[in-house]
């Protein structure tokens, strides 16, 4: 694997990132997802200038960057939920740019969106229901809701519980589950353990490499670095809404560590909480789900 | 027994009738949020149609294929596609304001079309005063038979495939969230289109079936019906289509058994009945909780882009100074020609525009300021003209009366505060309205208030030797009323209240966190809102020396409404504009034939549909735009002459030449749109 690092300000470099690519898609087999040139803009607010990457079948891609890098807002262009102002999405082949966020859902792309992403106003086993039946049809849709609740039980428990009134973790898990139901080809998850406790982030992990197993593509934006790039074949770096690099973990690594200091995986260190708790929180709790 | 059924019977058919347009105000409101108003009229014109293809000789059955199956429904997905698509994410404001204006502007259009004569109602499918057979000794007639029949097929029918197609759970979830539902696969689209049509549908279907049961087709018989309807969907607390059924039905009912159990003769009797409904309308709205609890934030409303600020007063000093100068050029000149130039009926309509704006201010306080839908300024208005009026009667200076009028009307805002402090957005607006159904029908008729249609005399006020009883020193008067008050509301708006109120339309619970009282805001921005109408209201009596209940209409509550938000909500210049547009066009289009007699009310009421795009106002976004276009020639013509450095240039340049505008601060606040 040949890694593409373009620097921060990756303005005139990204012509030879679309040489590089074109080269890498031939040397790693046909890429599910590729973004080319992605542009995106939120009214007069610009997010992405230029993106472009791939994520090869069967892998997992991290994307890593500061807070306001564009991060989300790549997982949310690949889902359809933002429209590309410029440059094309491609999903196995075919042009996906300009498809509405139902089209793109119905063809394999999952999106588990950052914060508070289940519908409050609908009981946990209606958020399932709604998921399955529109991608599955009324029959088989039985199915994924069992398997929904045989993965978390503590859902089942709380089926006919309306979502919004679910703890946070709860409504994470229920998000997790809403995606994971459904098999799908590519699976776009955002800031999933965020504000979890350690040991349901534990879960989520073992839950996304089930997936990976699988043969479900990932595209993760995690903010415990070290995890997800332990996981992820390849990396993303995203800095002001450009890619300042892109390649194998390893190729990555010296670039993360020095855009991103604080968030830099320490070899083989496995504590992540002490790594992201600031100097300045000196008497933040240790295991403190929400240090960031 | 025989006396209680012959009472019950004849109200079923309108029961099932208020049954089909609350199942469709709450499905509309399940799947868009929109509190449809429009629906009334989409009855209409079902009704009207149906009732014209018949007298052509059309058979029934294609009557009512065009009538209900196809106009309607047509209606209802263009009002859905061009319009309430884009505003699934707005707050209640942005979507009630479209609505109250087409349920003014398709009546309107539709007059334009066929014309005023009277249009004789059909019927469907029996005879609908036809009797068919007695139950024991209770005719029952054709209109009993077929609505009861139909409405029950047609709403359980709904209700099943509504539960086994699933299309009920996509509804619930589109409107939460349109993107969150996309994400699941389900077609967002489609889904609120859906809902839309079908529900237009039953409104088409609640029109053709009720209009056999007034004497003629006429647009407020289906307002009315609306009002009705929406309590029916209040009782099912805008969820649960059997409670809807059951309580329209019950509405039905319990209007007919008041009608014939009241002594007749009464005002009680002849108002109650058409008032009960928003009795009723007003319990549930309080009782129920589902009501009281704010829609849930769509998780991914940060996918819009964040709402534009309103374009912020700070403007470059040249433009500034030009635009005011501007404004005071063109306030002096409509007073100049009111008082020097113009004769008789235009002296009047200028006089008229001020009164009506010093109403209109009420609303800026109130919808503008404070984010509170209020659908019955037109009833605080007219407890101050009556006020007046009695206090006038009993010999008391009219200036006093005007005083004291506001006065009470400030308590009656005051006292419908008191229930709407626990409702927010669309309820509050629902609930004034059924105050202001309840001052028309009831409260305005008895000798010791309004005196129904007979109405009052307010004579011209009199201070010392000084007379107002012309026209020329009645304008002065009024127009000092409009400065103090206007510059009173301004004082309000700059200080902490008017922050305090720009909190509230933000976020209630934000401005509860930090420490402002909601309760007593509210009561606050009631009261004054409601002394500003009954001034307004007190002035208009004594501009028209006579007056009646019809002057206080509670259709002009929805039609200030619409008009004060089409020009400009959120200044107090929007008022005084709104006021004078108002009366100016009201004066050009008198003169038009009947035909076209309601232009004006089309005029406004197409302005608010661009509500949606523009929450300015139409005045407001052009004002805003021509000074966009000021300020650029200017900068354009100081870049030309690079020697102009004089102070004032150097500090507009330091100060807002390099901002653009969407970054410009904001002094308001943002707005939840």
């Amino acid at each position: 694997m040949s890694a593409v690092v373009t620097g921060i300000d990756a303005g005139p470099g990204i012509d030879a990132t679309a040489v590089a690519q074109g080269a890498r898609s031939l040397a790693d087999g046909r890429p599910l997802l590729e973004l080319r040139r992605v542009e995106a803009s939120y009214g007069p607010y610009r997010a992405l200038f230029g993106v472009s990457f791939t994520v090869p079948e069967g892998s997992v891609v991290a994307l890593v960057g500061s807070n306001g890098a564009g991060k989300s807002t790549v997982a949310r262009v690949v889902s359809g939920l933002v429209r590309a102002k410029a440059g094309s999405v491609w999903l196995a082949g075919s042009e996906i740019t300009r498809w509405p966020a139902w089209r793109i859902a119905r063809a394999g792309i999952a999106h588990a969106p950052e914060g508070r992403s289940v519908l409050a106003s609908l009981t946990v086993e209606e958020n399932l229901e709604l998921a399955a039946r529109a991608l599955l049809g009324r029959r088989r849709s039985k199915g994924a809701l069992d398997r929904a609740f045989g993965a978390f039980g503590r859902l089942a428990e709380r089926r006919h519980q309306l979502a919004g009134t679910l703890s946070g973790g709860e409504q994470r898990m229920l998000s997790l589950a809403k995606v994971l139901a459904v098999p799908a080809r590519l699976l776009v998850v955002d800031e999933l353990s965020l504000g979890l406790a350690p040991a349901v982030v534990d879960e989520v992990f073992g839950a996304l490499r089930a997936v990976r197993d699988a043969g479900t593509s990932l595209l993760v934006v995690e903010q415990h670095v070290d995890r997800v790039l332990a996981m992820a074949d390849r990396a993303v770096v995203l800095v002001r809404g450009r890619v300042a690099a892109e390649g194998s973990v390893a190729e990555v690594l010296p670039v993360v560590a020095r855009l991103l200091p604080q968030r830099a995986p320490v070899a083989g260190a496995a504590s992540s909480s002490a790594q992201h708790r600031s100097p300045q929180q000196p008497g933040g709790r240790p295991g403190r789900p929400d240090a960031e | 027994m025989a006396l209680f059924l012959s009472f019950l019977l004849p109200g079923i058919p309108y029961g099932c009738a208020y049954a089909l347009m609350g199942a469709g105000l709450v499905l509309t409101y399940r799947a868009s949020g929109v509190f449809n108003l429009a629906f009334g009229a989409q009855a209409y014109v079902s009704a009207i149609i149906f009732s014209i293809a018949v007298h052509d000789a059309w058979p029934a059955w294609a009557a009512f294929v065009v009538a209900v199956l196809v106009a309607s429904p047509a209606i209802g997905l263009a009002m859905e596609r061009l319009l309430f698509r884009y505003t699934r994410t707005a707050g209640p404001l942005v979507k009630l304001v479209p609505a109250l204006g087409l349920l003014i502007a398709i009546p309107s259009v539709t007059q334009m079309i066929i014309g005023t004569s009277t249009r004789l109602p059909s019927s469907l499918v029996l005879q609908t005063w036809k009797i068919y057979f007695r139950l024991g000794s209770t005719p029952v007639s054709g209109g009993e038979l077929s609505t009861t029949v139909i409405t029950v097929v047609v709403v359980g029918l709904f209700a099943l495939v509504l539960r086994s197609s699933g299309l009920g759970l996509r509804m619930r979830a589109v409107v939460e969230s349109p993107r969150m539902a996309e994400l699941s696969g389900v077609r967002a689209d489609r889904t609120s289109a859906t809902a839309w049509v079908l529900s237009s549908l039953f409104a088409g279907l609640a029109g053709v079936l009720l209009a056999p049961l007034f004497a003629t087709v006429s647009a407020p018989n289906f307002t009315a019906l609306l009002v009705a309807a929406i309590a029916a969907a209040a009782i099912g607390g805008f969820e649960s289509l059997p409670l809807v059924l059951a309580g329209a039905i019950g509405l039905g009912i319990a209007q007919q058994l008041l009608a014939g159990y009241l002594p007749s003769g009464t005002i009680l009797s002849s108002g109650l009945r058409p008032a009960f409904p928003f009795v009723v309308l007003a319990i549930a709205l309080v009782a129920r909780r589902t009501l009281r609890q704010p829609a849930a934030r769509d998780p991914l409303a940060s996918c819009d882009p964040p709402a534009l600020a309103f374009r912020a007063p700070a403007r470059m000093t040249q433009v500034a100074v030009g635009s005011r100068a501007f404004s005071v050029l063109v306030a002096g000149m409509l007073v100049a020609t009111t008082v020097v130039l113009v004769p008789g009926s235009w002296e009047f309509v200028f006089t008229l525009g001020t009164v009506l704006s010093i109403v209109f201010l009420s609303i800026t306080l109130l919808t503008g300021m404070g984010g509170q839908i209020s659908l019955g300024q037109a009833a605080f208005a007219g407890a101050g003209a009556f006020t007046a009026g009695q206090l006038a009667m009993h010999a008391v200076p009219v200036l006093a009366a005007v005083l004291l009028g506001g006065l009470l009307a400030a308590a009656l805002g005051a006292v419908v505060a008191l229930p709407a402090l626990r409702l927010g957005g669309i309820a509050v607006g629902l609930l004034t309205l059924s105050f202001a159904l309840l001052a028309t029908n009831v409260l305005f008729l008895y000798p010791w208030s309004g005196n129904g249609a007979t109405g009052l005399t307010v004579p011209r006020p009199q201070v010392g030797t000084v007379s107002f009883a012309g026209n020329g020193a009645f304008f002065w008067l009024v127009l000092a009323f409009l400065v103090l008050l206007a510059g009173a509301v301004k004082l309000v708006q700059g200080g902490t209240i008017g922050r305090e109120l720009a909190a509230l339309r933000g976020s209630e619970r934000g401005s509860a966190a930090i420490g402002i009282d909601m309760r007593r805001l509210r009561v606050v921005a009631f009261t004054l809102s409601a002394a500003i109408a009954g001034i307004g209201g007190a002035l208009y009596a004594s501009l028209q020396q006579s007056i009646s209940v019809n002057d206080f209409n509670y259709q002009f509550s929805l039609v200030y409404v619409v008009v004060v938000a089409a020009v400009g909500v959120y200044s107090v210049a929007g008022a005084l504009e709104a006021g004078v547009l108002y009366a100016v066009l009201m004066q050009l289009t008198s003169t038009l034939s009947s035909r076209f007699s309601s232009l004006l009310a089309l005029v406004f009421a197409l302005a608010a549909l661009t509500y949606v795009r523009h929450p300015e106002g139409v005045v407001a976004y052009g004002k805003a735009w021509v000074l966009d276009r000021a300020e650029q020639l200017t900068r354009h013509l100081q870049r030309a002459e690079p020697t102009y450095a004089g102070p004032s240039g150097a500090a507009t340049g330091q100060r807002h030449g390099h901002l653009r505008p969407h970054l410009r601060p904001h002094l308001h606040g943002g707005d939840r749109r």
